[in-house]
């Protein structure tokens, strides 16, 4: 293969060309700061992004089936919050306690959207928008709109995510978990490929067996359980808890999937994408103070890359169907 | 069968007349009734709450929005959305605060805020009308641009030196009771209304929500309307950004943040459809006041704020449920009663 049609290979397909550009990005950063180029730097930029990569995963799973979450932040609050009062209470527990228990408390919010969504049949961006409110507002009610402060939490609640397995932490040993089991999930498994068939033509799913409403609450469940994780990983990692933790993240967690080339007309997106995309931003946010910026100009900088990502992905998806397939999927919602 | 002598095979016969129940099921009435529960709930908690004086004052914590929500809902009305009107608040306040630094007067600056507002639009519509990009990723990226560009300028800082003629807009009565901001409202709601509802350009509004490729191919020329309707956002976005300027004096960077979610589920709680093609202004106003009393009741009662918005997301949900809850028991019911037969 001669070097322009690698170029063309790596570069026709969004995850390689994610890559490289991160690769680009981390030389660039690397010739003003040499010391960002380490493998500690490294560690630490991975660890700081892992429960984005995270929620970047679950929100892709919803997009995929032409919805939107929007209460993935709210849901991290509020099972953040849950977990904090939980080893407020019973400080005694052991730390798979919190795990599993956010993860069930997660998934339950996460269901809670899915009903609605899948069995009620409401759009998912009203849906969700109602929620954001409530879990949000729930968690106000829930501490009495007390922080948790570290300590307040149980020793071992606040200083798993940060111990080290193997040389690393245990929040990227999660994150390192997480993800490939995903990946596994979405290329493998019938119940991940039906979020495609079901987000490419929802009645074209339907009349080949794919029951899309089971599936439907099945993607808004998971993504709650992955949100509801990363509640306790949040407030674990930063030892406090509090109602605006993690607010606004919602539409970053959606940002991260744009860069990652999740198409939000639905059916399009892989799970190294978005995991690439939430890494191009983690990436920025920490060189910045590296390089001497003002941490001010991290959302104006992700804005301009977010508009740009946008742009590419409509590039790249005109050239693929027929013209009147097109015209059709140029109007989604 | 009924027919007329003069009605033909292609004719389109007139739509029954609406039986009273149909018009209780309306979205305006339901959210009419929810009003008046409010109404007595509140009014019987405290009080404060059915004096005059404090209920034209409490119009002064939604009026912003609310002027925000009455392009939203033509925006949504037409398939797209909006999330960027927060951002370009705190866009058109920063640089209405860096005019004032320079020196420029209260006109000078009321023009800073709205033609700030209105290019922040057109941006919006040229990337979504010109270029065809999806309405919310290219309005979640300005979201995050505009708002990040107020943070590049100010900082951590904020501009509180406004000249003293300014805070009319935002802190001024008209007739000694009612507030400019809410009054101002009221005007363009009723504009809205009559374009909405009573001309071709409301018309046509409803038929690009229907149906965009339908609405091309009767002529209308719909990324124009698309591109002008997000130019009107961003103008009222502005707009809002003036009023609030002037009632708060000063201007920091994370100025209305999470304003659109809230504008958002006011039109979506005023029976907007999200899919496009149904609304009335009608019904946005009676959400906002009703939005706006539940908002101002709780404060009285010195509830929290954030418990409220508990409250607006379930209400959000349930409203939302109801119509469509009813759809599916009648289809049940038809069908139990056909399969009987």
């Amino acid at each position: 293969m001669n070097p322009a049609a690698l170029l063309a290979t790596v570069t026709g397909r969004r995850e390689p060309a994610l890559a490289l550009l991160i690769v680009l990005l981390l030389v660039l950063i690397g010739l003003r700061a040499p010391f960002f180029i380490t493998l500690d730097s490294f560690e630490g930029v991975l660890t700081d992004t892992s429960i984005l990569m995270m929620l970047a995963v679950a929100e892709m799973l919803v997009i995929l089936t032409r919805g939107i979450d929007l209460s993935l932040a709210a849901n991290v609050a509020l099972t953040g919050m849950a977990m904090a009062l939980l080893s407020q209470a019973y400080p005694d527990l052991p730390v798979i306690a919190y795990v599993v228990g956010a993860m069930l408390f997660g998934a339950g919010l996460g269901a809670f959207n899915g009903f609605f969504v899948a069995v009620v049949g409401l759009p998912p961006i009203v849906v969700t928008l109602g929620t954001l409110s409530m879990f949000r507002g729930l968690v106000f009610v829930l501490s009495g709109g007390a922080w948790v402060n570290k300590h307040e939490m149980s020793v071992t609640y606040q200083t798993f995510p940060m111990n080290r397995f193997l040389g690393l932490p245990h929040l990227l040993w999660i994150a390192i978990i997480v993800i490939p089991l995903m990946w596994v999930f979405m290329r493998h498994t019938k119940a991940g490929r039906s979020l495609y068939a079901i987000g490419g033509n929802p009645q074209a799913a339907r009349y080949v067996g794919v029951p899309v409403a089971a599936r439907l609450f099945m993607a808004y469940a998971l993504a709650g359980l992955i949100a509801g994780l990363s509640g306790y990983l949040w407030t674990a990692r930063f030892a406090i808890a509090y109602t605006e933790i993690a607010i606004g993240l919602e539409l970053v967690v959606i940002a991260a999937c744009v860069i990652g080339g999740v198409s939000i007309a639905g059916g399009v997106g892989t799970i190294p994408g978005a995991v690439l995309g939430a890494l191009f931003l983690g990436i920025i946010a920490n060189a910045l103070p590296v390089m001497g910026w003002s941490p001010f100009w991290k959302q104006a900088i992700s804005g301009a890359i977010i508009l740009v990502a946008v742009v590419v992905n409509s590039r790249s998806e005109r050239r693929k169907g027929k013209i009147i397939v097109r015209r059709a999927e140029e109007h989604p919602r | 069968m009924s027919t007329n002598a003069s009605e033909g095979r292609a004719a389109v016969r007139d739509r029954a007349a609406e039986s009273p129940w149909s018009l209780l099921r309306r979205w305006e009435a339901i959210l009419l009734v929810f009003l008046g529960i409010v109404f007595v709930i509140n009014s019987n908690a405290t009080p404060y709450f059915l004096n005059i004086y404090n209920l034209a004052d409490s119009t002064f914590n939604f009026s912003e929005k609310a002027i925000i929500a009455l392009p939203m809902a033509l925006v949504i009305i037409a398939r797209d959305i909006d999330i960027s009107v927060a951002s370009i608040i705190a866009l058109s306040s920063m640089l209405m605060g860096l005019a004032a630094e320079a020196g420029l007067g209260v006109p000078g600056l009321v023009v800073v805020g709205l033609a700030t507002g209105a290019t922040a639009g057109a941006f919006n519509g040229f990337l979504i009308a010109g270029l065809g990009l999806p309405a919310i990723v290219v309005t979640i990226g300005t979201f995050t641009l505009f708002r990040g560009i107020a943070f590049v300028a100010l900082g951590d800082g904020a501009v509180t030196q406004y000249p003293a003629g300014l805070a009319y807009f935002g802190q001024g009565y008209i007739g000694g009771l009612i507030p400019f901001e809410f009054v101002l409202f009221l005007v363009l709601a009723v504009i809205f209304g009559v374009v909405l509802h009573m001309t071709v350009i409301g018309r046509r509004i409803y038929a690009i929500g229907n149906n965009p490729v339908a609405a091309r191919f009767t002529g209308i020329r719909v990324d124009r309307y698309r591109f002008v309707l997000f130019c009107l956002t961003g103008l009222m976005s502005g707009l809002a950004a003036v009023l609030l300027t002037s009632r708060i004096g000063s201007t920091r960077p994370n100025i209305a943040l999470g304003w659109e979610l809230e504008i958002i589920t006011m039109v979506v709680l005023g029976g907007v459809s999200i899919l496009g093609g149904i609304g009335t202004i009608l019904g946005v106003v009676i959400a906002v006041l009703l939005v706006g009393m539940v908002t101002f009741g709780f404060g009285l009662l010195n509830v929290p704020g954030i418990i409220m918005t508990v409250f607006i997301g379930s209400l959000l949900i349930v409203t939302i449920s109801i119509p469509v809850v009813i759809q599916a028991v009648r289809v049940r019911a038809a069908a139990r009663a056909s399969s009987r037969r």
